[in-house]
């Protein structure tokens, strides 16, 4: 349907429908702990579950969760759609939390969950491995569980946590994400160690949505300027629910002040915004423009390169109505990148594996 | 190494051609950025009660930032100056009239100048009051040493913003003082300016038509960037742009300009080319989610597209300059001001900053004749 090859769909989201669903997935501690502490589960306040953004009203799920169960999303994302394959990434409060071993054994339960009731149950799915980012080692170890499984294309993180990932602190992260040929998707959200703004708290939630975008920035500017990529030459960054749009202006401004203060990071030796084109990849939806095909079409012109988006659904968030995900303004050719070269150039153990 | 931001397609002004200097005397120029800097501490000190000048002496300032003296992401220049901006004797750049006048008032053919003071001013100290006591001393000091020597130059009201029943009393003191061009305002505050504990500072300046100029930079004591504090200056620098979206969003969407329609607000230091896209997240997401905000009857862009005025410095450098046109046209070209930041490395010659393709029409309206509009200057 889609008329390009093995098509990917960067972004859908699991819920976990309540905690008793990891239960099993936990060992004997720490169900223990869940029942005697009376731990509910970890949402992200960034998605409250009934705010119109975490869920478009018809992909409710009859379990009462968002988006439902595997075969739900499937019907929605890939049969509807004539999409190939999907990539689940379960957005838990797993960063927000302060412990960072308890932050592990929940990371660990939502993979294990994913790989039961989403990943056994419908084969054309593939997952993000959710880490403990609050810990870089136990990071590492939860990667080296879950890497050699075919299923798990790319590694998790938040778009706001303690540091900014560009941090050496962090390049144990990257390192096993290189050697295992995954990429790390970077998913707006906030683990609320940092204000939301550098002007402080928004008042509102939809401010707050809109104000995502500022973390995202941070993080392309520190990964750039730290030079994580003349380290690992390989990894490949994935921004998520992104918005899109305000990619060419911030690439603009990082590459003008590299220009005029370079001096201070003599090992970035080409402007930001190549190093950007290279190694960072934006999925689809939100795409913060206006419904004008000739915005669209010129917004993906600043952008400067085909190669760097990907479709996504961004499913059951809820971004547009109908059954258009991308917006008009596409050329046929770059729809077909959009829909599989671009997720299949990012994500290499989806090729490896079909 | 130099600290030439300037790409080989834009000439600096130390090397501009014959045609753009010709160009340049066409054009009257209304800067909205200039800093003019005491020469220190002392300049302040006829301005400031002996209260307040032992208390300096003693604790100094205490902004929020970690150290007494210096800078948490140091400049690449000092004080981030052009280096040929250093006045013959040394010292602060924009801190000796006279260089200033043929170096940048003369050269630069500029008509008026609308000064932002930064050096010694207290904004966004922890101490309120002694905010306030600096404010007035900066403000009385723009006066007797500047706008009274220099009929090119207006001045604004510096105000303890962190503190708003003493940022209404300085606008009180100066509001009808004809030197005085805007209300004076910095991105880095400590909680979003859109809330209400600062809406009677708009409405002071509603009051007497003063618009509220917002320069980037402050110390709000959150980190720079919400992705965590950065470790570079050019991380530092890039994040401005962030705080410029998170101050306006906060403007629209608590409804700012529906409770004051006559508040012009301007966005000075930040750049301008993220603008566009932030007003279409702003307006798609707020359609969504509108519910949360009632009290605005329409898209909160519009709200923006009356009341935000923004600066063009640090000019924008797309590396096809087309692209640049596509950005004045979703702006509009009626929203833009010139300015120069001078005496900042950063520096905008108002001779080869701007497009030659938009027009004269539009360069004119851009270099000046959106400010002497949205000024008052006649």
């Amino acid at each position: 349907m889609t008329g390009a090859g093995t098509s990917v769909d960067c972004d859908v989201h699991a819920q976990v429908p309540n905690i008793g669903a990891l239960l099993p997935y936990f060992d004997d501690y720490w169900r223990e702990m869940i029942e005697v502490r009376g731990i509910e589960g970890f949402e992200l306040v960034n998605y409250p579950p009934s705010s119109p953004l975490t869920c478009r009203p018809d992909w409710r799920g009859e379990d009462g969760t968002n988006g439902g169960d595997a075969a739900m999303a499937a019907r929605h994302v890939l049969d509807e759609r004539g999409v190939d394959i999907a990539i689940v990434n379960c957005l838990y409060g797993v960063q927000a939390i302060h412990d960072d071993y308890m932050a592990a054994a929940f990371a660990k339960a939502i993979n294990d969950w994913l790989a039961d009731k989403w990943l056994a149950q419908e084969p054309r799915f593939r997952a993000s491995i959710v880490v403990p980012a609050q810990n870089p080692a136990l990071a590492v170890a939860e990667i080296e569980r879950r890497a050699g499984d075919p299923r798990f294309v790319q590694v998790l993180l938040l778009a706001s946590g303690d540091l900014p990932l560009g941090r050496n602190v962090y390049w144990p992260i990257f390192e096993a994400a290189e050697r295992h040929g995954l990429p790390i998707g970077i998913h707006a959200g906030s683990a609320y160690r940092n204000a939301l703004t550098c002007n402080g708290w928004p008042s509102y939630h939809v401010e707050a949505y809109v104000d995502l975008t500022h973390a995202l920035q941070g993080q392309v500017a520190s990964l750039v300027t730290h030079g994580v990529f003349k380290k690992f030459p390989a990894l490949k960054v994935v921004l998520v629910e992104s918005g899109v749009s305000w990619l060419p202006a911030f690439l603009w401004r990082l590459s003008k002040f590299w220009h005029g203060v370079r001096i201070e990071a003599p090992w970035i030796d080409r402007p930001p915004a190549e190093i950007v084109r290279e190694h960072f990849r934006l999925t689809l939806q939100p795409f913060d423009a206006p419904p004008s095909a000739s915005i669209v079409q010129k917004v993906v012109e600043h952008v400067g390169s085909e190669d760097i988006l990907l479709y996504a659904s961004d499913y059951p968030h809820w971004h547009f109505d109908g059954d258009q995900t991308l917006p008009d303004g596409i050329s046929e050719l770059l729809r077909k990148k959009i829909y599989s070269a671009n997720p299949l150039s990012t994500y290499r153990k989806i090729g490896e594996m079909s | 190494m130099t600290t030439d931001v300037r790409t080989p397609n834009r000439p600096s002004a130390a090397g501009s051609s014959t045609v753009a200097r010709a160009a340049q005397e066409r054009y009257k120029v209304i800067d909205s950025d200039l800093h003019p800097s005491a020469r220190s501490l002392e300049d302040l000190k006829p301005f400031l009660s002996k209260r307040w000048w032992d208390h300096l002496q003693t604790y100094g300032y205490r902004s929020r930032q970690g150290l007494y003296q210096g800078q948490v992401y140091p400049k690449a220049a000092p004080f981030a100056h052009r280096r040929d901006a250093i006045p013959p004797e040394g010292g602060f750049g924009g801190s000796n009239l006279e260089f200033m006048r043929s170096q940048y008032l003369d050269a630069c053919n500029i008509e008026v100048a609308i000064m932002s003071p930064l050096n010694f001013t207290g904004q966004g100290d922890d101490n309120h009051e002694l905010s306030a006591a600096l404010a007035r001393a900066i403000n009385e000091w723009q006066v007797e040493c500047w706008t009274r020597l220099e009929p090119r130059l207006r001045a604004s009201i510096v105000v303890p913003y962190e503190d708003t029943a003493l940022s209404v009393e300085e606008i009180e003191r100066w509001a009808e003082h004809p030197h005085f061009a805007q209300i004076l305002l910095l991105t880095r505050t400590s909680e979003p300016l859109g809330r209400r504990r600062f809406w009677p500072i708009y409405e002071a300046a509603q009051k007497h038509g003063l618009p509220v100029g917002i320069h980037v930079f402050g110390a709000s004591g959150h980190p720079t960037s919400p992705a965590g504090w950065p470790s570079y200056y050019m991380e530092d620098m890039t994040s401005h742009a962030a705080a410029c979206q998170g101050m306006l969003a906060s403007f629209a969407l608590e409804g700012v300009f529906e409770r004051f329609p006559g508040l012009k607000i301007i966005n000075i230091e930040g750049g301008f080319a993220w603008l566009p896209a932030f007003e279409w997240r702003l307006d798609k997401h707020w359609e969504r989610m509108r519910g949360e905000v009632p009290h605005l009857k329409r898209p909160p862009s519009e709200y923006l597209r009356e009341g935000l005025r923004i600066s063009t410095q640090p000019f924008e450098e797309p590396e096809n300059p087309k692209h640049l046109i596509d950005i004045f046209e979703w702006i509009g070209y009626d929203r833009l001001l010139f300015a120069t930041d001078y005496p900042h490395w950063d520096f905008d010659d108002p001779a080869t900053t701007l497009p030659r393709q938009i027009g004269p029409e539009r360069m004119q309206q851009i270099l000046s004749g959106n400010a002497r509009k949205l000024y008052r200057l006649g």
